[in-house]
């Protein structure tokens, strides 16, 4: 590409562009090759940061830490973009430019290859000086005769099905008397390119459509206990902005049982959630649901993504009424599944709200320093709480996390020496609060599998663009790009041939099939190694 | 000696064969070099300035000066220690996959040890197609450093497949993914001796005496059409790599692209030698600088392997362990 030409009143031969000259210049910059590879490599830079900096929406946590822990940096970064690059508008820039570069690039070359292919091959060059060449070689037969062999080993096809898929060939009687064959094939390698770069054009529509169309909610689901997909069952839920709420169908999923298998040093071996699966106005049929193994419903796949304990607990209030009794989610913390969870009794029958925060241990080993689970399997279990009396904040109609405890208008639960108290239950065990304020039964410890569902209508027409993608790279990248010439002249009775090759500098197969054409031409058997080269 | 023994003593039996052929490798470019100088001199027919550029790609001494040829012997015990060196590679391979009950590949050490694999294989398998003796020092010297590393450094007791790693797709993506690194090594080797030669050719660097080994080395153009080879092989299957990545983790995780970071410098590798084919085709990119643009992409790969396991958080954690 020239130097960039202005529209410059200094240069006075250089024409005035006008707007719509200016438009179509920008339109050329856009679509060159060179702007191409500078966004490409933009597009390299401009990820980097996505994968160092902590992102919105692959980590809100630390993304969060981050800001509030870098009282400059965090918020700028934030502000420009720099904490949620891949949804950035200067991200979103580079590839839309690209692609916009892309289809300005393709739409013309495929217009140019389709009149190509229909288009008869050129003439050979007059002078063949300027590529490989192989010969004179002294043929037995008269000039027209010496190519005609040559041209059957070449094994022409004609027209376009020549031209993708094997060779064209043409031969010209030329005003010196001599003869010229012109043989090219190269064709596929082109239309694989444009196949290619198409492809690409579809991948990114599939994406597109996909995100204004798919969905995908989270819902834990206690051992014993069932889920129906419903936009309002679970507890996060997220869709694409024309995605209908009524797409879902109500079909119910009951936790049969969730298998944790560990090794003895405590590494996960194997999860799988056995459920009963119901389609409305179907009989219930028995699933497996396990990671790399999705249940698929309809549009649908069911992920088992997580999975914990939910330690069913009573908690008799001080008349002694049962205020709370049920499974409460704990979140695993470490390799060792300690979990931490949290109970809310806002209804007790006297006297204030209770609160507990609640750390599980699995194997309980209490050392001479310190307490801690040693296996992430239920050999020993034990939990340990702190008690809050007062009021949980949850009358403030806001929404709260499930998960912490509003301590801003709790106090713990002391004992006489005014230390908090730490309640310790094993399995099956009840202990009595202080002061009268009740007592706490963990009665049970189930399992949960956390379950992700998800639906893209995209992913067929992903796949089916990501296969043609790299089949038309392969070809782009593999199909070779050939030309072929022979010249045969009569010099005194004897015909003499010359030939000449030409295809990319890493294609070396090339001069197997120049060698294969001109000892047809010359009536002898091929070099050894011309047949095994050109496979190359 | 049980399976776990064998596997780290034929690896380390590996490791010194390929510090021998490396040498060997290497004393064989300064015979061949010495052989081409005094051939030159001897035949004493100017040559033309072109002369460099249309070394044959078969980087033979011309044989007729000299009857035994010394570089002819280096390169016998080089080729012969690859060789050797390879066969106990892959025995030290197949036997940490038989004891671990998994593919050898679920892990940095086994990642290190079954890519460094891939790349003398890559280097065996052109090599009996053409004499690419020359990159022989490069590939057996990377393969010495990546086994040393991972023995000394990485190593790790074999263990159970997490269960994100059990799939199908664990035997389908990553083994690819390991085999491009291999080829593209290869490829990385090449790239590097071709601006190093294309310096030599114009005089700007790499001129002294003591690089007069890389007069064995054929043209840059042929260098570049070699590696260009390679580097299309490899991004193919680099574009199946990602995209059976992103088919695994729409089965695992439910979703086939989320940006963790081992997705993004996927893509990073990907783009960069996307750039580096246009810019073989781009007027004033094409030698030179889209040699530098596939160093990049392969600088990318190798940081892929090490510093994104090792120190950036994703789902793609297990990679570190
Ligand atoms: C989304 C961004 C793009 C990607 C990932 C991409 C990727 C590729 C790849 C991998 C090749 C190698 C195939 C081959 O050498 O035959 C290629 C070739 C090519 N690309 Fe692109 N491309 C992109 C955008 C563009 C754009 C915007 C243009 C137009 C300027 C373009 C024009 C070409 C041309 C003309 C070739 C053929 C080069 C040749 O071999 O002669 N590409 N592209």
């Amino acid at each position: 590409m020239a130097r960039v030409k202005l529209d410059n009143y200094v240069v006075p031969a250089a024409p005035r562009l006008g707007f719509r000259g200016w438009l179509r210049w920008i339109w050329r910059q856009v679509t060159s090759m060179r702007v191409a590879l500078i966004l490409l490599l933009l597009l390299a830079l401009a990820s980097i940061p996505g994968s160092v900096l902590p992102q919105w929406p692959q980590d809100a946590a630390a993304t969060r830490a981050f800001v509030a822990d870098n009282p400059f940096w965090g918020p700028f970064l934030d502000a420009t973009g720099f904490l949620d690059v891949f949804g950035s508008a200067w991200f979103t820039a580079i590839y839309l430019l690209l692609f916009a570069s892309l289809i300005g690039c393709i739409a013309p070359r495929a217009a140019h290859h389709y009149r190509e292919l229909r288009r008869p091959i050129a003439a050979t060059p007059r002078s063949l000086s300027r590529y490989d060449g192989a010969g004179p070689e002294r043929a037995d037969v008269a000039p027209d005769d010496a190519l005609a062999r040559a041209s059957a080993v070449l094994r022409p096809r004609a027209g376009w099905v020549g031209a993708l898929r094997g060779y064209r060939v043409r031969i010209d009687r030329r005003d010196d008397g001599s003869v010229a064959l012109a043989a090219e094939t190269g064709h596929m390698r082109e239309l694989g390119n444009l196949v290619f770069h198409a492809s690409l054009v579809a991948v990114l529509l599939a994406v597109a459509y996909g995100t204004l169309f798919t969905y995908r909610g989270q819902a834990i689901v206690v051992e014993g206990r069932s889920f129906t997909n419903a936009v309002s069952a679970y507890d996060t839920f997220s869709s694409g902005s024309l995605f209908d709420p009524s797409d879902l169908d109500p079909f119910t999923i009951r936790l049969d049982s969730l298998d944790a298998s560990f090794s003895d040093t405590g590494r996960p071996l194997h999860f799988q959630a056995n459920v009963t699966y119901t389609e409305p106005g179907e009989e219930p049929v028995a699933e497996e649901i396990s990671v790399n193994h999705p249940l698929e419903s309809g549009d649908a796949k069911v992920y088992l993504q997580g999975n914990g304990y939910a330690p069913v607990l009573t908690v008799r209030d001080a008349a002694g009424e049962v205020a709370f009794s049920g499974p409460v989610v704990f979140l695993a913390q470490d390799a060792a599944y300690t979990s931490t969870g949290v109970v809310k009794v806002p209804d007790v029958t006297t006297g204030e709200q209770l609160g507990f925060k609640a750390t599980l241990y699995p194997t309980f080993l209490e050392g001479p320093f310190a307490v801690g689970s040693i296996h992430p399997d239920p050999a020993n279990p034990v939990i340990e709480m702190l008690a809050y009396t007062g009021d949980l904040g949850l009358d403030a109609g806001i929404p709260q996390n499930v998960y912490t405890l509003d301590e801003s208008q709790l106090s713990p639960v002391q004992d006489e020496d005014g230390q908090p108290v730490t309640l310790r239950l094993a399995l099956g065990e009840t202990v009595d609060l202080p002061d009268g304020l009740g007592s706490v039964t963990f009665e049970e410890l189930p399992r949960y599998g956390a379950f992700d569902l998800r639906a893209d209508p995209s992913l067929p027409w992903l796949l089916t663009a990501a296969v043609l993608t790299l089949v038309g790279l392969a070809t782009s990248l593999f199909a070779s790009r050939r030309k072929v010439w022979l010249v045969a002249r009569d010099d005194d009775g004897t015909t003499v041939v010359t030939g000449a090759a030409y295809a990319p500098a890493h294609d070396a197969g090339v001069g197997g099939v120049l060698e294969r054409a001109i000892a047809a031409a010359a009536g002898r058997e091929p070099a050894p190694g011309a047949e095994e080269k050109e496979e190359e | 000696m049980n399976v776990t023994e064998l596997s780290v003593m034929t690896l380390w039996g590996a490791t010194t064969l390929y510090a021998i052929a490396m040498f060997a490798y290497a004393i064989r470019l300064a015979r061949v070099a010495d052989e081409k100088v005094a051939a030159k001199a001897a035949v004493a027919v100017p040559v033309g300035a072109g002369a460099p550029a249309d070394a044959p790609l078969v980087a033979e001494a011309p044989a007729a000066s000299s009857p035994v040829k010394r570089s002819a012997k280096a390169a016998g015990i080089a080729r012969a220690t690859t060789l050797v060196g390879a066969m106990l590679h892959a025995v030290g391979l197949a036997a940490r996959g038989i004891d671990a009950g998994h593919v050898p590949w679920s892990n940095m050490y086994e990642y290190t040890i079954s890519g460094s694999f891939f790349a003398v294989a890559a280097f065996l398998i052109i090599q009996r197609r053409r004499d690419i003796a020359f990159l022989g020092a490069g590939v057996t010297g990377m393969a010495t450093i990546a086994l040393g590393l991972a023995l000394t450094v990485l190593y790790k007791d074999v263990d159970t497949l997490p269960p994100a790693l059990q799939s199908y797709w664990l035997v389908i993506h990553v083994s690819i993914a390991t085999i491009v690194t291999g080829i593209l090594t290869v490829s990385f080797v090449t790239s590097a001796l071709q601006l190093m030669r294309d310096s030599r050719a114009t005089g700007r660097r790499w001129a002294g005496a003591r690089f007069r080994w890389l007069e064995a080395v054929p043209s840059a153009a042929k260098l570049e059409a070699l590696s260009f080879r390679m580097n299309a092989v490899g991004f193919v299957l680099w574009t199946f790599t990602v995209m059976a990545g992103a088919i695994w983790a729409e089965h695992a995780w439910g979703r086939y692209w989320g940006w963790d970071p081992k997705e993004v410098w996927s893509f990073v590798i990907w783009v960069l030698y996307a750039a580096y084919l246009h810019a073989r085709t781009t007027q004033g990119w094409a030698g030179r600088r889209s040699a530098w643009l596939a160093i990049a992409g392969y600088v990318a790969l190798i940081m892929n392997f090490t510093v994104v396991n090792l120190f950036f958080q994703g789902l793609h954690t297990y990679a570190g362990s």
